[in-house]
């Protein structure tokens, strides 16, 4: 085994591991925390990936701002970690069977499906390329995305803020 | 040496978990959480095959920066809407939330 894929199995355990923590926990606090090693398991494998950028992007944004949204409106809503109510509904065996049924649907196909083998290599500094796509050939979808983000950002406050 | 399919087989149980949170889950939250995991698993498929299939192009890393922020918007949103309808409802159950089910 190569230290690669040793690594490899490392994160890909991180990663699960932290999320099946997310998804069962009965103390949504917890299960906040444990978005933190999901995320930066998932950012280890970018990094597998030769995706830096996006690496360090994920850590900025969802290991670093996004659990931090999340715990505060834990803070704001429940007063506390949600113990002693129930955290799961009455379909939670149904629930169970479609995820996992999900799950292996996705992973026949993945594994059974001839995928094509690229040609060529990644640039070998992926930040600047991305730089230069984002403001060449996707100029378009940069400036779409920065207005979504001036719409969302007037809508959460004028959703949170307290009518007067 | 893990290849392109090891990728997708963690992003596709990463998704199942994250369905499973928002299918079974009754804090509004949590459901968010959910909502998280399964984005971050399709960011892994892209970012995947950007490199497996196409190593050249860029796209599948651009899409995914993409989905990163409009993950954030979603999750300032969503956080909003249950800020509001805890405010309004004083609950952030989803099944105690039904003032439109009739």
């Amino acid at each position: 085994m190569t230290g690669e894929a040793i690594v490899f199995y490392l994160l890909a355990a991180v990663t699960l591991g932290a999320g099946v923590v997310v998804v069962t926990s009965g103390n949504i606090v917890h299960s906040a925390a444990a978005l933190v090693p999901a995320f930066l398991g998932v950012t280890g494998l970018y990094i597998l990936l030769n995706a830096e950028f996006v690496a360090g992007i994920q850590v900025l944004i969802y290991a670093g701002a996004i659990t931090v949204l999340i715990l505060f409106a834990i803070m704001l809503t429940e007063g506390g970690t949600g113990l002693g109510g129930r955290q799961r509904n009455e379909q939670a065996a149904v629930g169970a069977a479609v995820a996992a049924a999900m799950a292996a649907l996705l992973i026949v196909v993945a594994v059974r499906t001839g995928w094509p083998a690229g040609s060529g290599t990644l640039p070998p500094y992926t930040p600047g390329a991305i730089g230069q796509s984002f403001l060449g050939q996707n100029i378009l979808v940069f400036e779409g995305t920065s207005i979504v983000l001036l719409v969302s950002l007037m809508g959460a406050i004028m959703i949170a803020r307290r009518e007067d | 040496m893990p290849g392109l399919s090891h990728y997708l087989v963690v992003s596709a149980l990463l998704f199942a978990l994250g369905l499973y949170a928002v299918v079974t889950r009754r804090n509004t939250v949590a459901i968010l959480m959910g909502v998280e995991l399964m984005l971050n698993a399709a960011n892994i498929n892209l970012v995947a095959f950007n490199k497996y299939a196409a190593p050249s192009a860029m796209q599948g890393q651009i899409f995914a920066l993409i989905v990163i922020t409009l993950a954030a918007c979603e999750a300032a949103v969503g956080l909003a809407l249950v800020l509001a309808a805890y405010r309004t409802l004083e609950t952030i159950y989803e099944d105690e939330i039904n003032v439109m089910k009739w």
